[in-house]
């Protein structure tokens, strides 16, 4: 593991130090602003910034920076591509490097929302754009030609009298050109791209499959010690008393001490709670350190949350659905009118519970505090508030703390917050030591932050002729007064609103000590669940195809969606993470039909227990609708076969990186749906490993998940989360149509469901 | 305790706990970090490495278990990742995070050197005991195949990687 050194330098010094290593040049160059959103309603867009480097050795090798952090979810592959194309270089040719968390030359140095395509698209094609103009510029100032009468091509200008220069070449004489203005740039047709639309392996696969150290976890310091942090099993919980003494005693334990923190009292968790109390100890290895904790004997002050459970919040969440609702969210037209006039009036309560990110590596961090400086290698998705949690924890200049961002052996949300990250910085200032934390997979499913669970009571009224005229919902989440707990809220746009004249939303909510945060596709991974099946219900109701009750539905829009939309709760997804604000009508019709064509619905016979479900969904600017064939024989589930149909804009940068993490947003779904939750006893996280959470494994997996892209003229958007969402409710949809049961609570495993 | 271990065909001498996991010895003490931590409790298979051949679960093997028996990881399954299982992952660009696939590859790898032909059904059930957070499972089915398909064209290869540490070289 080479951190790379975190220089301040100016664009200009920089180019001049390039030039004199090796006769290679480096380029600094200024990109248009990029719009920062995160999931979960991040920060306004950061300010213009010169960033983003190519650097050409003079034998021609380039190198380009990849800038956000790498999880999975293949960026550091995919935004170099988009300079690499417009750049008119060789892929083989193209080295890539890991920033650093540096805002004086990077923005948008996060992985969260599906952000990474839409804010990246332009400005990183704009990038490359420049530099191949760079490079024509000093070959036509070289041979004395116009530059009209110069082409490049595998990272070689070309003049018309067929004489050409490599990239390496011209490097030198580059780095004294003055960059051109980014506007000015012709970009490629699409016709015309070699990278940009061809698969290209993920970058890293080589050093994957041979072992090489690439995480967070593999990361070491010489003279470092191995943490572990006990916590509290109830939040906010404290230490009164623990057997240091004894533990200092033990094998290979190098450190022990107790971690008082201020009380958060706050009624409503913070997304990011920081550092907690509890016990750290360090040892010379990990097992050590580990091995010392299972003999820890702590008296614990448990605070304010050591009587919750989920049993509970299930009866408050009851009783209060037969309360009026605390507040209302939406009320377009008057829903309790339309019900009295209604042909047909449904009711149906649907709840999801609380699950665990549970990503395969647990949080931790490496941290070395030196000099008055602190130093963090982390996986983090979002660096940036994690070195300002840092800052604010230890009392620290955000200045002295350098961040390097290192592969993350998955996110999904959980690493969007900080606190493994401040744990393991606060621990190395007080160790003197460097310190390479890591939590155990029992502490990484105890003490997530966790996606909410929640309860929606629902009531739809169709007319004579089947269609949906009234929608109430009493949405049953966590908080207190207007505050919904983080990822806690329902916005006011949320799909069917704006397609129904009659659409009521409201609220009620009970306090929650435990954390909650954005998992992958946040809210829509519930919400889609729950509307789609409710939508199918309303379609069987109705005597409806499912298909066609849906493309009836999305024709019925009344508003413009973006002209509803308000703010959202807080803590919501907000802004343009996810929901429905902003829906196309259009394009979800578009998406709804190319799967139903592709899957052929409604025109294959199919065998007794085996049928066919559809859902669709909108988050993360990306159109979704999916159908899944299942098998369904005495509750044990088959799902055969999944058909995506997707419409995230006009091109697909990396088709093979684009399928892959499709299906895999779906398998991720069917794990959520069969067997994932999280309860509550006496304000303790129950489940905390992988065989009480679990995840499908390879033979539960559908042999089949066929991946469609409807391209569109809209400029392209991401695919980490709108996958996702609609396969839960398309497997509910085709379990109801195989076995005539319909299911209104996850896990299905609660109720007796299991794979095949 | 000193143990003396032969992984990936070298000697070494560690100073571990009796009860210390092979896993930790690996990482922590011959600092060898290809294989992973991801649950310590055997559900997840990312410390899968090979013991005397077999696939074992490094997590939940101590190290005073291991005796003899030579032990081979993702990094001495090939001297430069020429195994087929190491071939196929890479044509098949199976990892989106890679976590776990140190573990899936010497499972698999495990797998072929038993059954150089395996069904689906073979591929479900010696690989069911590795979990991929990611949802990679379709292409690692595919890589497994595609491992079997490049094993039986080219028979210098052993699917094994127990005792390969040598004769790998292209």
């Amino acid at each position: 593991m080479k951190p790379i050194e975190t220089t301040q330098t100016s664009r200009r010094s920089f180019l001049k130090i390039s030039a004199l290593a090796g006769g290679g040049v480096l380029l600094s160059l200024a990109a248009e602003p990029i719009a920062s959103a995160q999931g979960r309603g991040g920060p306004p867009a950061a300010p213009p910034d010169p960033h983003n480097f190519i650097r050409i050795a003079a034998d021609g090798t380039v190198t380009i920076v990849a800038k956000n952090p790498e999880l999975g979810q293949g960026v550091k592959t995919m935004l170099p591509m988009l300079i690499a194309e417009e750049l008119d270089v060789d892929w083989k040719n193209v080295r890539i490097e890991q920033a650093d968390l540096d805002d004086t030359r990077y923005t948008g140095q996060s992985a969260g929302g599906s952000t990474a395509t839409p804010n990246n698209w332009t400005p990183m094609r704009e990038v490359g754009a420049a530099g191949r103009a760079l490079f024509v510029t000093a070959a036509a100032q070289t041979w004395n030609v116009p530059e009209p009468e110069c082409s490049t091509a595998s990272g070689r200008v070309r003049h018309s009298s067929g004489k050409s220069l490599a990239y390496g070449e011209l490097a030198a004489k580059v780095a004294t050109l003055p960059a051109p203005a980014l506007g000015s740039l012709k970009l490629k047709e699409p016709s015309e791209y070699k990278i940009v639309g061809h698969t290209q392996p993920g970058n890293e696969v080589g050093n994957i499959v041979t072992g090489k150290p690439l995480f967070a976890i593999d990361v070491t310091v010489p003279g470092m010690q191995h943490a572990v942090f006990e916590k509290c099993p109830v939040f906010g919980g404290k230490v009164e008393k623990a057997n240091l003494d004894e533990i200092r005693q033990l094998p290979g334990v190098k450190q022990a001490f107790i971690v008082e923190r201020p009380d958060i009292t706050d009624t409503v968790l913070p997304g990011e709670t920081g550092v907690p109390n509890g016990v750290v100890i360090l040892g010379e290895t990990w097992w050590h350190a580990q091995s010392a904790r299972k003999k820890l004997q702590i008296s614990w002050n448990e605070g304010r949350w050591a009587n919750q459970s989920s049993v509970a919040f299930a009866q408050h969440a009851e009783e209060m659905s037969k309360q009026p609702p605390q507040r209302t969210i939406r009320a377009d037209g008057d829903a309790e009118t339309a019900f009295q006039s209604a042909a047909k009036v449904i009711e149906a309560h649907y709840t999801y519970p609380f699950i665990s990110h549970a990503p395969l590596e647990p949080q931790g961090a490496t941290a070395h505090f030196h000099d008055g400086k602190m130093e963090i290698w982390t996986n983090s998705q979002n660096p940036g508030p994690g070195r300002r949690l840092v800052a604010q924890t230890l009392g620290m200049d955000e200045k002295s703390i350098a961040v390097h961002m290192v592969r993350g052996g998955g996110g999904f949300g959980r690493r969007l917050t900080n606190d493994y990250m401040a744990e393991a910085a606060y621990i190395a200032q007080k160790a003197g030591v460097p310190v390479k934390l890591l939590w155990s997979r029992e502490d990484d499913m105890t003490h997530d932050n966790y996606r909410p669970g929640g309860f929606q009571y629902l009531k739809a009224g169709l007319d004579s002729s089947g269609k949906l005229v009234a929608w109430r919902n009493h949405f049953i989440s966590y908080g207190d007064g207007e505050r919904f707990v983080s990822s806690g809220a329902m916005g006011p746009t949320e799909f069917p609103q704006g397609f129904i004249p009659n659409y009521a939303l409201h609220s009620s909510v009970q306090p929650l000590g435990i954390r909650t945060g954005a998992l992958r596709a946040p809210s829509s991974n519930a919400f889609a669940f729950v509307i789609q099946s409710f939508i199918d219900e309303l379609a069987h109701a109705a005597g409806k195809d499912p298909v066609q009750f849906r493309l009836e539905l999305l024709n019925s829009h009344i508003a413009p969606a973006a002209a509803a939309e308000a703010p959202a709760g807080r803590g919501g997804r907000g802004g343009r993470g996810g929901g429905m604000p902003g829906m196309d009508p259009e394009r979800m019709k578009g998406v709804v039909q190319l799967a139903a064509e592709k899957c052929n619905w409604g025109k294959r016979s199919l065998p007794e227990g085996t049928a066919m479900g559809i859902a669709f969904h909108f988050s993360h600017r990306g159109y979704f609708a999916e159908v899944a064939e299942v098998t369904v024989a005495a509750k044990k589930v088959r799902v055969n076969k999944i058909w995506v149909a997707a419409d995230v804009g006009s091109q697909i940068i990396n088709p093979g990186a684009a399928e892959n993490i499709v299906q895999g947003g779906i398998i991720d779904g069917l794990s959520e749906m069969m067997g994932q939750e999280i309860t509550v006893d006496k304000g303790r996280v129950v489940e905390n490993n992988y065989n009480r959470h679990t995840m499908v494994r390879l033979a539960q997996a559908p042999p089949a998940v066929e991946v469609h892209f409807l391209k569109t003229t809209f400029s392209p958007t991401g695919l980490g989360e709108p996958a996702l969402p609609p396969v839960l409710p398309a497997v509910a949809n085709a379990i109801f149509t195989a076995s005539g049961q319909r299911v209104r609570s996850l896990p299905l495993s609660k109720s007796g469901y299991s794979w095949a | 305790m000193a143990y003396k271990l032969s992984v990936n065909g070298h000697t070494s001498s560690v100073d571990a706990p009796a009860d210390m996991p092979l896993l930790w010895v690996l990482r922590d003490l011959l600092d060898m970090r290809g294989t992973k931590y991801g649950c310590g409790i055997g559900q997840c298979g990312a410390c899968t490495v090979h013991l005397g051949g077999q696939p074992v679960r490094a997590c939940l093997t101590p190290i005073s278990a291991v005796g003899n028996k030579p032990v081979v990881t993702l990094e001495g399954l090939s001297a430069d990742g020429s195994h087929p299982c190491q071939l196929a992952w890479r044509e098949i660009d199976v990892p989106q995070c890679g976590y776990c696939q140190a573990g899936q590859i010497m499972s698999a790898a495990a797998l072929l050197a038993k059954n150089p032909k395996p069904s689906d059904k073979d591929i479900d059930s010696a690989m069911n005991g590795n979990l991929c957070r990611c949802g990679t499972y379709l292409r690692i089915r595919a890589a497994v195949h595609r491992a079997a398909e490049l094993a039986g064209a080219r028979p210098s290869h052993t699917a094994t990687g127990a005792n390969n540490n040598n004769n790998n070289r292209e």
